[in-house]
């Protein structure tokens, strides 16, 4: 680990003071179960580590007047579980359970979860994040949508396709006291240069709080396929946030794939076959089927078309009340 | 002299007992300390440069500017990296920068400026055409054994074609297979390394070794000292596996630094170097031909296997196939490839899990193809004789471990045949079983016991403790020959001054530090016997040591341990006893079988593999401790279980990095994935009466094949190699 200087701020004014303009030279600490290997391994090597933990306001669960949950961006994810107001978005419950690991959950945070670096060992290896060594080489856990650029990695995130699905938006703190919030589903990017990182924020901008909308009747689910018990990333995953009329007719939909492709994947292809159809195991096979209509794996990753198909297909039923028939 | 056996079954009050481990509240609360805990005043923290590349030729590497990190004391060449040699795997160490911090150290390394040509990388130790290709196949030996022999004017190679053809021709089932196993790596929790200092002319190692007196001579020899200037020392090891007999270079490494700095240094491996370098099991696939009679009876094998154990070829060894099920009539033959990694290391039972999974599986599809009971299959072949085992009455053995093997996993109730069963959604169940054998003969071993006027027991022996009991067991054995309770004998392992024991390898060491200590406990009694029984005023030979007394047998009359102890007079009693390898005693033999079967289930869309339910039944001569002993077999099913489903070395086929170096990506079994596991101890008179055997390796043999066979039974499609990912699962399934 390379020398750094720490700082340890007690507001959200001093966090974006501290973080520089320029790319690398700033990290931010939240719980560190990601940052903190990065660090020793010298993929990232910042001059200042700013530690967000010890300020007040990014660490509760808030209800807005408007029905909404602002979930502070150091918010531990198993306080997440633990929170009652959270009991009506069991895809984002079942995403953090997916995680298996006491560690990870106790120390791990909302914002660091979603603001996570690619799992992808080229890049953990110390060969850059768009390595060209990728598509010939050992890339059977890569990427086999949106992969025609540069990047193959998968975004890693095991909530972000939840929160995708239920359209959260992120409260983004930056100079000059400027506040937006972006929808979570425009965070995402795919990188085009080596440097450039995974999302739109800026070097000195950062996620102070992430907004679910009320759920209004909305049911939802996440479905991970995973080789084994333990806290291995999945192989394949999906989300899915259902609007279901009386009759069980599908009103609206978001259909959201994780781990394959460079950011979280909104299926618009799953969403237009579900929409106006009533939910049935054949339905959701279809809309499986269309999620991965334009797949293009690489030289090893086929066999991820057919888990990206059934996580979705096992989502939408377990959004709208069904068994999946699998594990 | 003593005459050494073991007491009656009914007689003992402490071997046999499920004694908790000595050690395991120090281990539990970290009150132990493990090699990695090891550290000495001013000591310097020494961190290497592994190479980058899979096959390279170093054109330069220049530590300047490391020598001038702040920090850095001292940095080393390793001979093998300099300019104009060639490395021929990724992680070799190149040079090491001895730093007064792990951040020195680290920056030191950052700071060398290494330069090299690469040169062409092979790594596809699955693909033989590929390895022929590129040049990189070898002969790996091969036999012929038929029950007909060639005439005078035969030619004899046209002779073996068409004896096994014919054999072949006239067999009622044939199967035709591919298998395989990907090579793994040991993984130690504790990597490899040490901590070393030299005081006045000698050096004292610290180092997490499996061999503890064997090792001081490996310091002495590159050194220029003798053995007697080297202390090893190892309380705890945090795995070993095999891979951990040696000092290697960069423990010698370690300990010249540290004689040219004057200064104790502290050298374990990073994680990515302890997997890319310090151990891995050979890899090996098989083509074979089977044909059987009637009954599932093999009636010929015939096979070509090939794999690699690296660099330099190698690879699983002809000399094990086919695995215990092995007909009259076969033909093995083996074809080494070499890698672009490095070379393998012993890792638990060299060579048999490798061939369990490349032979039984191929059993199993025999099963499958008749549409038989994969246990009658089984069983047929071992009514038949054709079995090879290191245990001298294997087949009757193997049977009845088979028959309560098949009962703890209700084998009748959820036999289905191959692909048959009823699917509940997605999911398919399965059962699945192998057979393993193994030596396990008893090591060398010397010990020291003192018993001392006042009581007091205390033994030294240059063994250790991979974690497996060795401490409680010898114990147990003192406590046993003494009447004594467990608390009441103090056990010293772990110091390569104390009188030399075997290295803990290939099943050995409960053999071992078993003969040495009974002979030395037995030895000491003949002693006390003599001194009591002028006290008593009785013949020596009537007399036992049982309950904290020296009594005449089958009499009240007695004297106190510790008053027997005082007639030594002023002096204590030392007795020093011996074991060579290969002595024929009734405390120990070698040769066991060993029956594991698994219930699985299979998700058929994700190609996700839970087990549900796996036993073992093993035999290992007498048992010491139940409860180490089953603790030893738990953890070899858990190991098998993760090489079955998820442990695997994966090479960049481009690169040939090691990409998966890092605990974060090998996977590994977790607890969510081990299912329930049952252990049956098969310890009847027969057994018992052969005395110790050591069980470390063949438990973790059977895993592979077993599960894997399950995994065949669930779907009727064999997945033919080994881990079982989901990826294999799903290309097996669409192939079908």
């Amino acid at each position: 680990m390379k020398a750094f200087e720490y700082a340890s701020p007690r507001t959200e004014a001093e966090v974006v003071q501290l973080l520089s303009a320029e790319p690398g030279k700033t990290e931010i600490l939240a719980g560190g179960t990601d940052l903190v290997g990065l660090m020793k391994k010298m993929i990232v090597t910042p001059d200042r580590v700013v530690n967000i933990m010890d300020v007040p306001t990014l660490k509760s669960i808030d209800e807005l007047p408007d029905g909404s949950v602002s979930i502070g961006a150091t918010v531990t994810l198993d306080d997440i579980l633990a929170h009652p107001y959270l009991d009506v978005y069991p895809a984002i419950k079942q995403a953090i359970r997916g995680i298996s690991s006491m560690q990870l959950q106790a120390q791990g945070t909302l914002g660091g979860e979603v603001c996570q670096r690619p799992r992808c060992w080229f890049y953990r290896n110390g060969d850059g994040l768009l390595s060209q060594g990728v598509a010939e080489g050992a890339n059977e856990f890569h990427a086999i949508l949106g992969n025609s650029g540069p990047a193959k990695f998968v975004n890693s995130s095991r909530i972000a396709p939840a929160l995708i699905a239920l359209d959260a938006q992120l409260r983004v703190l930056g100079p000059d006291d400027a506040e937006q919030f972006v929808p979570l589903a425009e965070f995402f990017r795919s990188p085009q240069r080596e440097g450039q990182r995974e999302h739109v924020l800026a070097p000195n901008q950062f996620v102070s709080h992430i907004v679910l909308p009320p759920i209004e009747g909305r049911t939802c689910a996440t479905y991970e396929v995973r080789h084994g018990e333990g806290p291995d990333y999945p192989l394949a995953a999906a989300a899915a946030a259902l609007r279901l009329n009386g009759f069980g007719i599908v009103q609206d939909a978001n259909v959201v794939l994780g781990q394959v492709a460079p950011m979280p994947w909104i299926s618009q292809e799953a969403i237009a076959v579900l929409r106006g159809r009533k939910v049935d195991v054949a339905l959701a096979e279809a809309a499986g089927e269309a999620a991965v209509s334009r797949a293009t794996p690489l030289s090893q990753n086929e066999y991820k078309v057919q888990l990206a198909k059934v996580a979705v297909k096992r989502a939408i039923l377990l959004a709208a009340g069904y068994e999946t028939g699998g594990f | 002299m003593a005459e050494y056996t073991w007491p009656s079954r009914e007689a003992t009050a402490v071997i046999g007992k499920e004694v908790d481990r000595l050690d395991g509240m120090a281990k539990a609360t970290g009150a132990a300390k493990y090699t990695y805990d090891v550290n000495l005043k001013n000591q310097l923290i020494a961190v290497a440069l592994g190479c980058p590349h899979a096959h390279c030729k170093i054109t330069k590497l220049d530590v300047s500017a490391a020598e001038k990190t702040p920090g850095v004391v001292a940095v080393h060449i390793f001979e093998h990296a300099a300019v104009g040699r060639e490395v021929e795997w990724e992680g070799e160490l190149l040079a090491v920068v001895a730093a007064e911090s792990e951040a020195a150290a680290k920056a030191g390394v950052a700071a060398i400026k290494l330069e090299y040509d690469e040169l062409p990388v092979f790594v596809d130790d699955e693909d033989l055409a590929a390895a022929e290709k590129a040049g990189r196949t070898g002969k790996g030996g091969g036999k012929t054994e038929l029950e007909r022999e060639p005439g005078d004017d035969d030619d004899e190679d046209e002779f073996v074609e068409k004896e096994i053809a014919r054999l072949l021709k006239e067999s009622k089932y044939v199967v035709e297979g591919y298998y395989g196993i990907d090579a793994i790596t040991h993984c130690c929790l504790e990597p490899h390394g040490s901590t070393v200092e030299w005081k006045d002319g000698k050096l004292l190692a610290y180092l997490s070794t499996q061999n503890v007196s064997g090792t001081d001579e490996g310091f002495a020899n590159d050194l220029g000292i003798t053995s007697s200037d080297v202390e090893v020392k190892c309380d705890y090891i945090g795995g070993g596996f095999g891979s951990k007999f040696a000092p290697d270079y960069w423990g010698v490494a370690a300990a010249k630094i540290s004689k040219e700095t004057g200064r104790p240094i502290k050298f374990l491996l990073s994680r990515d170097q302890e997997l890319k370098i310090a151990g891995n099991r050979p890899s090996g696939y098989i083509n074979v031909k089977i044909g059987a009679d009637e009954n599932g009876v093999l009636t010929v094998w015939d096979s070509v296997h090939w794999g690699t154990a690296g660099y330099k070829g190698g690879g699983v060894s002809q000399t094990v196939m086919p695995y215990v099920i092995r007909p009259k009539n076969y033909r093995r033959i083996a074809t080494t490839v070499a890698t672009n990694t490095a070379q393998s290391r012993a890792w638990r039972a060299p060579n048999h899990p490798q061939a369990c999974a490349m032979s039984q599986t191929a059993i199993d599809d025999m099963a499958a193809k008749m549409g038989a009971n994969s246990y009658d299959v089984f069983a047929a072949n071992l009514r038949a004789g054709n079995v090879d085992s290191q245990h001298p009455d294997a087949a009757n053995v193997y049977l009845a471990e088979m028959e309560r093997c098949a009962e703890l996993i209700d084998w009748k109730a959820n036999w289905h045949p191959h692909g048959k069963g009823k699917a509940k959604g997605s999911i398919v169940d399965g059962l699945g079983m192998a057979l393993h054998t193994w030596g396990g003969t008893a090591n060398n071993s010397d010990c020291r016991l003192k018993v001392s006027p006042d009581g007091s027991v205390e033994a030294f022996c240059g063994s250790q403790d991979l974690g497996t009991g060795t401490r409680t067991v010898i114990a147990q054995v003192l406590a046993e020959t003494f009447g004594l309770g467990i608390d009441q004998v103090r056990v010293n392992i772990g110091s390569s001054k104390y009188p030399a024991s075997g290295a803990s390898g290939g099943s050995t060491t409960v053999g071992g530090v078993c003969e040495s200590h009974r002979r030395a406990g037995l030895d000491a009694l003949d002693k006390l016997f003599e001194l009591a029984a002028k006290e008593l005023g009785v013949d020596a030979a009537s007399l036992e040591a049982v309950g904290g007394k020296i009594r005449v047998k089958g009499s009240d009359k007695s004297i106190a341990w510790k008053k027997a102890c005082t007639l030594l007079g002023m002096k204590p009693l030392e007795i020093n006893a011996s074991y060579k390898r290969g002595d024929v005693s009734t405390l120990s033999s070698s040769g066991v079988c060993g029956v594991q079967m698994a219930h699985v289930e299979v998700d058929k869309e994700t190609g996700v593999i839970k087990v549900k339910k796996f036993v073992a039944v093993q035999d290992q001569g007498l048992v010491i401790n139940p409860k180490t002993c089953k603790s030893q077999i738990y953890g070899a099913m858990i190991m098998g279980i993760a090489a079955a489903l998820y442990e695997r070395r994966i090479t960049d086929p481009k690169s040939g990095a090691f990409v998966n170096a890092e605990l974060a990506d090998y996977k590994l079994a977790r607890l969510g994935d081990i299912g329930e596991l049952v252990v049956d101890l098969y310890e009847p008179e027969s057994e018992r009466q052969r005395g110790v055997i050591g069980n470390g390796e063949p438990p973790a043999i059977s895993p592979k094949a077993a599960i894997a066979n399950a995994v065949a039974n669930a779907l009727g499609v064999r997945v033919p190699v080994v881990p079982l990912t989901p990826k294999r699962v799903l290309d097996a399934l669409a192939k079908a």
